[in-house]
């Protein structure tokens, strides 16, 4: 790890002028994330601003029934919380489903928006990674590519986000509250991740003296779930995922909320399955049908050309549990019938 | 250099290490407490795991600096029955693992008191079974496959 | 005056042995206590980290250590231009076992040639962990490349023949069994391929090494102590007594720490120039790059079969790879060998030699990944058939070995899968692919055999009884969880008459004498002959010293006519008659008493070397000596995800006598959950275009976690093999065998898909 200055903030206004005025500094929260790519000398940050001590712990519910979280908030407390788990399923379900409990205890809600890629040719400081070191190719397209994005992938960068938490956010409509010296702003959680284009090494629309201080989230009223396929039954990075919310009325979609994981650079969020979807039959032929529209513009390669045909039929899945309410028979992976 | 202060299993400890040291290196080469394991260093297998304040963490991806004050317990601030639950329903071949599963037990079984739910658990459920402690535990990995004596200690201590 | 005790007051003591006693180390391993490798203080402790090369083969050209010179804390940054001299390894011959443990013939850092992506170049020793590593990452390299062969696909046409050696046989013949698999009325002819797998034990590679003077103390998670001492002193030029290697606990081997890999030696050097106690623990990417895994495997297997079922026909060929510069070729139809009695069999393993990290021993070598093959075959020549798998193997039992006719010194196969097949529920099973469900979930049921051939190695041991009544029981083996130290407690309590507490085992040390390595599910076996031979001395030094006495109720006894009960010596045709250790002792006037098997000195070392290879040779000769057992597993598969879930085990292994019920259950369940990993999920990732791993982390390579892991049911036989020391087989291996194989199985019937490509992910079920 390279040598860095150590300053722990005491408030918010603090962190941001620190930030501010260093020269290549980064603020570390649970460090789940940034401490492993500083050992791997991926960041090599000459002051890091610890933020762990920052009064932005709270959840609050917003007055028209949204719920504002603080971005310290850790990932373990957020899934636990009452507010989210009765009124946000697929939240909770989306930050139990990631990582350990361990890690979860540790990670933050403002660093799990900022997680980098797992790709491992981004991790290995002897592979080519436009997104280390940009302008130095890509050995993921010719290599090793299994969880390898699908979707809006450019020729420069086929990685992919690995957070759960922000597909359901995706799903969620949420906002992600920043602050820098130049005072808060607002920005949508759609808006927040990049696609790699000719730049993946640009991964969101911070400003890099921009601290995360809270996401809000938006009402929701339909029924909701978050659905994570993996190589394991517990502790591994989504394949794909796909958090959904979905309301039927007389047996037609009247609400609908659909976003992918594993399968992009950012939660991916499904705007042309949900316009296929509303005012359709809530039936598994509408479901499927969405899921085609959505993964229609898919690019597979070698390895990872399965997550296509994954993403739709979990999708499907997914829906389809929402739809018949069938849930609590152990069919979402998790082996708890095994 | 950054001098801080931590309490480790009940003794106020003083520490004198770069910002860059982490809590794992600051226990097992500065302290001397090496009952705490190194397994990956990077987040992905829990030998590593200690609890601060009562919670299950990964120490080697928090660095020491980040617990000032804070209260850490590890394997050899334990004293609890499942230590003994352990040995009886041999939790444990080589044993290097068993650090790190015996503070995430202690964490967990804490965490599911306070109401906490896992990926596992159904609406409305609140029982410890097995299924609920194979994926609370699924952080803590285990050559030897050990598994199933971890669990069946872990279930006649949570009894 | 005699103490003679009086009819037996108390119920005879239960024997130790077959009794689930808890581990003698568990307080130390559940309280943070053990110490293993990296744990060792010293007070002026150095730490040493690693430069690997980045490319497969080349040269290097340059090498600037000016940046990690500069770092803080930086002592040394050692290099093939500064380092000390090393010998090289010595070449392995099966003429002194001890050379198995050279791992590769590269000198390091005595060398510019580079044979492998992660072949360390460098070593950086610093004053704190921190800065060792910083240094390294600071080690600029460059490189001359050579072409390199990396891409084992597209070897399989140049592999050459395996040759035969004593550890196996490369290739095997009887019949023609391509002629009758052509004309066979049944046949299957399938094409199995599995990939690279890596041990994976939670302790990474650690040594601590320091120098006094000429003397090198080495602590080591060490599978092989004093093989790896005799390693490390020829290296060094010094004598074998010079060095001490340490190894009390071993935190998980699987077979990986049974070599001498790159880390050690270097912590070794790295001490001795800088004249430091120095540390290094590899990395977990350093051990994926510095200590080799499991070769990948492209296998045929080919059975043909009558109508009846009886084969006429089996085939089994493979070609794994081993590095150019080191690696074991794999027995990887081992199992095709001896478990079915076709008429015509052929069995040829092939190898390439490439430019990548030798491969090493791995949990059950060749067989692990051999008898998901077969065992898959069988599993698809029974759906052919339309036969009950189990009822064909039964069909195709031999009641020799197929091959040569040899006598099987235990073979109680059938007993095996009649007893899983009741207390499993085969018989709920139906047989149609895709029949059975749970709610949502497709249900499958699979079975597979699980083989691993037995040996044994030689081991000194020494025991000595205590007038109080204490035994040490003292030999240099190694403890990585099997449970050692207990089970040799257990043997030595019964053989002596005290209680198993009373027993202690000093293992671990090369200062002790000279133990087997822990390999090849051997080392209970190995130390258990000798510690019986060294009890049976024991006990007749003792009633030598009783028999000294005229009025011992032992006299004019002889040893056989005696037993050993209740802490002291007994005549059998009096039960009454006898007097205890202490009396026998304390009245000639000796503290304790002493017996020994083998010798340390130079002759008594090749004197064992030659007892082993008799008794390797002859055992050969006269027995097919294995443990086996039936593996029943179910699965669940998501039918819309392809993600499967092990929901059930059984394991029913015929392992001979069980020593210890608790341990051997738990380390024949380890054999299983690895199995599971292997079947379903783990595969080391090695970049074809440049032979470098590039999935070196246990976030990347997944292993079994707890919700992986369903309860595994274990039975065991329990019956004694004649040929073995108190009747027991080793369990190390046996278990991960046929695991694949049942998994695989499993999957076809619960989805009708067969694949015959390891792991078995969910992307190969859509």
């Amino acid at each position: 790890m390279k040598p860095f200055a150590y300053v722990s903030a005491p408030d918010v206004a603090t962190a941001v002028r620190t930030i501010a005025t260093e020269p290549n500094a980064k603020f570390l929260g649970g460090g789940t994330n940034l401490v492993d790519l500083m050992r791997e000398d991926i960041e090599q940050p000459d002051t890091v601003v610890d933020i762990t001590r920052l009064p932005l712990t709270e959840i609050e519910e917003l007055p028209g029934g949204g719920v504002r979280v603080g971005a310290l908030v850790r990932n373990s407390h957020l899934a636990a919380h009452r507010l989210i788990r009765t009124r946000y399923p697929l939240l909770s379900q989306a930050l139990l489903a990631g990582a350990s409990a361990q890690l979860r205890n540790m990670a933050t809600v403002g660093g799990n928006l900022l997680q980098r890629t797992r790709c491992p040719y981004f991790y290995d400081g002897a592979s080519a990674c436009n997104k280390r070191v940009p302008g130095s190719g890509c050995d993921a397209i010719g290599g090793f590519n299994r969880n390898h994005a699908i979707l809006g992938t450019s020729d420069d960068c086929i990685a992919t986000h690995p957070s759960d938490m922000c597909v359901a956010l995706a799903a969620l409509d949420a906002t992600v509250e920043v602050e820098s010296v130049r005072g808060l702003r607002r920005v949508p959680l759609a808006d927040f991740h990049r696609l790699p284009g000719g730049t993946p090494h640009l991964e969101t629309t911070l400003e890099p003296d921009e601290l995360v201080t809270a996401i809000e989230v938006p009402e929701l009223t339909a029924p909701s779930s978050y659905r994570k396929v993996r190589d394991r039954a517990s502790y591994a990075f989504a394949l794909v995922s796909v958090a959904a919310a979905l309301e039927v009325t007389d047996g037609v979609v009247s609400d609908v909320r659909l976003a992918l994981g594993g399968v992009a650079a950012k939660p991916w969020r499904a705007r042309q399955a949900e316009s296929v979807l509303l005012g359709t039959p809530a039936t598994e032929e509408s479901f499927r049908r969405a899921a085609e529209a959505e993964l229609e513009p898919a690019v597979g390669r070698p390895d990872n050309a399965f997550k296509i045909e994954l993403a739709q039929r979990t999708i499907v899945a997914t829906l389809r549990r929402l739809s018949d309410g069938s849930f609590g028979d152990g069919s979402f992976g998790d082996g708890s019938r095994a | 250099m950054v001098t801080l202060r931590m309490r480790v299993n009940g003794v106020t400890r003083s520490l004198e290490l770069e910002p860059w040291v982490s809590l794992l290196d600051a226990l097992r080469e500065r302290l001397g407490l090496t009952g705490t394991k190194k397994g990956c260093d990077q987040g992905a297998c829990g030998a590593c795991t200690v609890l601060v304040d009562g919670e299950r963490i990964n120490s080697c991806l928090a660095l020491a600096v980040q617990y000032e004050d804070r209260d850490i317990t590890t394997i050899e601030g334990v004293t609890h029955p499942i230590q003994q639950a352990f040995i009886e329903h041999d939790g444990f071949q080589c044993g290097y693992c068993t650090s790190g599963q015996i503070c995430s037990a202690i964490g967990m079984l804490a965490e599911h008191g306070a109401g906490m739910p896992s990926a596992v658990t159904e609406p409305g459920a609140s029982g410890l079974s097995e299924a609920e402690i194979r994926e609370r535990m699924s952080g803590n990995l285990c050559r030897c496959g050990a598994y199933n004596g971890i669990v069946d200690a872990i279930k006649e201590v949570a009894r | 005056m005699s103490t003679t005790t009086t009819e037996t007051k108390s119920p005879p003591r239960e024997r130790a042995v077959g009794r689930g006693i808890d581990r003698v180390d568990g307080p130390e391993k559940t309280t943070g206590k053990a110490r293993f490798a990296a744990e060792f203080p010293y007070p002026d402790l150095a730490y040493a980290a690693l430069v690997h090369a980045t490319v497969a083969r080349g040269r290097i050209t340059g090498i600037d250590v000016k940046a990690a010179e500069a770092v803080t804390g930086v002592l040394s940054v050692l290099t093939h231009l500064n380092a000390p001299v090393l010998k090289p390894a010595p070449a392995r011959s099966m003429l002194d076992l001890s050379t198995m443990v050279s791992a590769t013939s590269v000198n390091y850092l005595n060398t510019d040639e580079v044979h492998w992506d992660g072949q360390p170049v460098a070593v950086v020793v610093a004053e704190s962990l921190e800065a060792a590593q910083r240094g390294a990452g600071l080690v600029e390299v460059t490189y001359q490349e050579f072409p390199a062969v990396v891409d084992f696909a597209a070897e399989e046409a140049n592999a050459k023949p395996q040759p035969n050696s004593m550890l196996g046989a490369g290739s095997a013949k009887k019949g023609d069994a391509e002629a009758a698999l052509a004309v066979a009325p049944v046949s299957v002819d399938l094409r199995f391929t599995t990939p690279p797998h890596n041990h994976n034990a939670i302790e990474p590679h650690a040594t601590t090494a320091v120098w006094d003077g000429d003397r090198l103390t080495v602590h080591e998670g060490s599978q092989a102590i004093s093989w790896m001492r005799k390693h490390l002193a020829y290296r060094f030029g010094i004598p074998e007594r010079n060095v001490r290697m340490t190894s009390p606990y071993v935190g998980g081997g699987f077979g990986g720490k049974g070599s001498v890999w790159p880390g050690t030696i270097l912590t070794a050097l790295a001490a001795r120039a800088t004249g430091r106690a120095v540390r290094m623990m590899l990395t977990r990417e350093g051990v994926y790059r510095t200590v080799g895994g499991r070769t990948p495997s492209i296998q045929r297997v080919a059975l043909g079969a009558g109508q009846d079922g009886r084969l006429t026909a089996l085939i089994q060929t493979s070609v794994t790879r081993t590095g150019k510069v080191g690696g074991n070729s794999e027995s990887v139809a081992e199992a095709a060998r001896h478990l079915y009695d076709a008429e015509n069999i052929l069995i040829q393993q092939n190898l390439v030699e490439m430019d990548l990290l030798p491969n090493t021993f791995m949990r059950a070598p060749g067989v692990a990944i051999g008898t998901f093959a077969l065992e898959a075959a069988i599993d698809e020549l029974a759906g052919e058939l339309g036969v009950d798998p189990i009822e064909l193997r039964m069909r195709n039992e031999p009641a020799r070995s197929p091959l040569d006719g040899k006598r099987f010194a235990h073979r109680m196969l059938r007993e095996a899968y009649a007893l899983g097949a009741e207390r499993f529920g085969w018989a709920e099973r139906t047989p149609e692919p895709g029949s059975m469900r749970d709610g949502r979930w497709l249900v499958g049921m699979g079975v597979a055999t699980a083989y691993h051939s037995s040996v044994q190695f030689t081991a000194n041991v020494t025991v000595r009884l205590s007038a109080d009544g204490t035994v040490v029981v003292r030999c240099g083996f190694q403890e990585m969880g099997m449970g050692g130290a207990t089970v040799q407690a257990q043997i030595a309590a019964d053989e002596l008459g005290v209680p198993f507490e009373a027993v202690r085992v000093e293992y671990g040390d090369s200062d002790l004498p000279t133990g087997p390595m822990a390999g090849g599910s051997a080392q209970t076996a190995s130390i258990a002959a000798s510690l019986l031979s060294a009890c049976e001395k024991l006990k007749g030094s003792v009633l030598a010293l009783a028999r000294r006495s005229g009025d011992s109720p032992l006299r004019g006894q002889r040893l056989a006519a005696v037993e050993a009960r209740d802490g002291g010596l007994y005549r059998r045709d009096r039960p009454g008659a006898g007097e205890s250790y202490e009396a026998i002792l304390s009245r000639a006037g000796r503290p304790s008493v002493e017996a020994a098997i083998g010798s340390e000195s130079g002759l008594g070392a090749l004197a064992g070397q030659v007892r082993f290879m008799a008794k390797f040779i002859n055992d050969q000769r006269r027995w097919v000596k294995a443990a086996s057992g039936a593996q029943f597993c179910e699965v669940r598969v998501d039918p819309d995800t392809g993600e499967v879930r092990v929901s059930r085990w059984l394991g029913v292994f015929d392992v001979g006598r069980v020593i210890n019920a608790k341990t051997a259950a738990s380390q024949l369940r380890g054999g299983i959950v690895m199995g599971i990993g292997m079947a379903l999920s783990e595969e080391t990732l090695v970049d074809p275009r440049n032979g470098r791993v590039m999935n070196p982390g246990l976030g990347d390579y997944h292993i079994p976690v707890h919700a992986d892991v369903p309860p595994i049911d274990i039975l065991y036989l329990d019956e004694p093999d004649p040929t073995m020391p108190l009747g027991l087989i080793g369990i190390g291996e046996v278990s991960i065998t046929g695991v694949a194989g049942a998994i695989a199985n499993a999957v076809h019937h619960a989805t009708g898909k067969r694949v015959r490509d390891l792991p078995i992910t969910l992307d190969k079920l859509l």
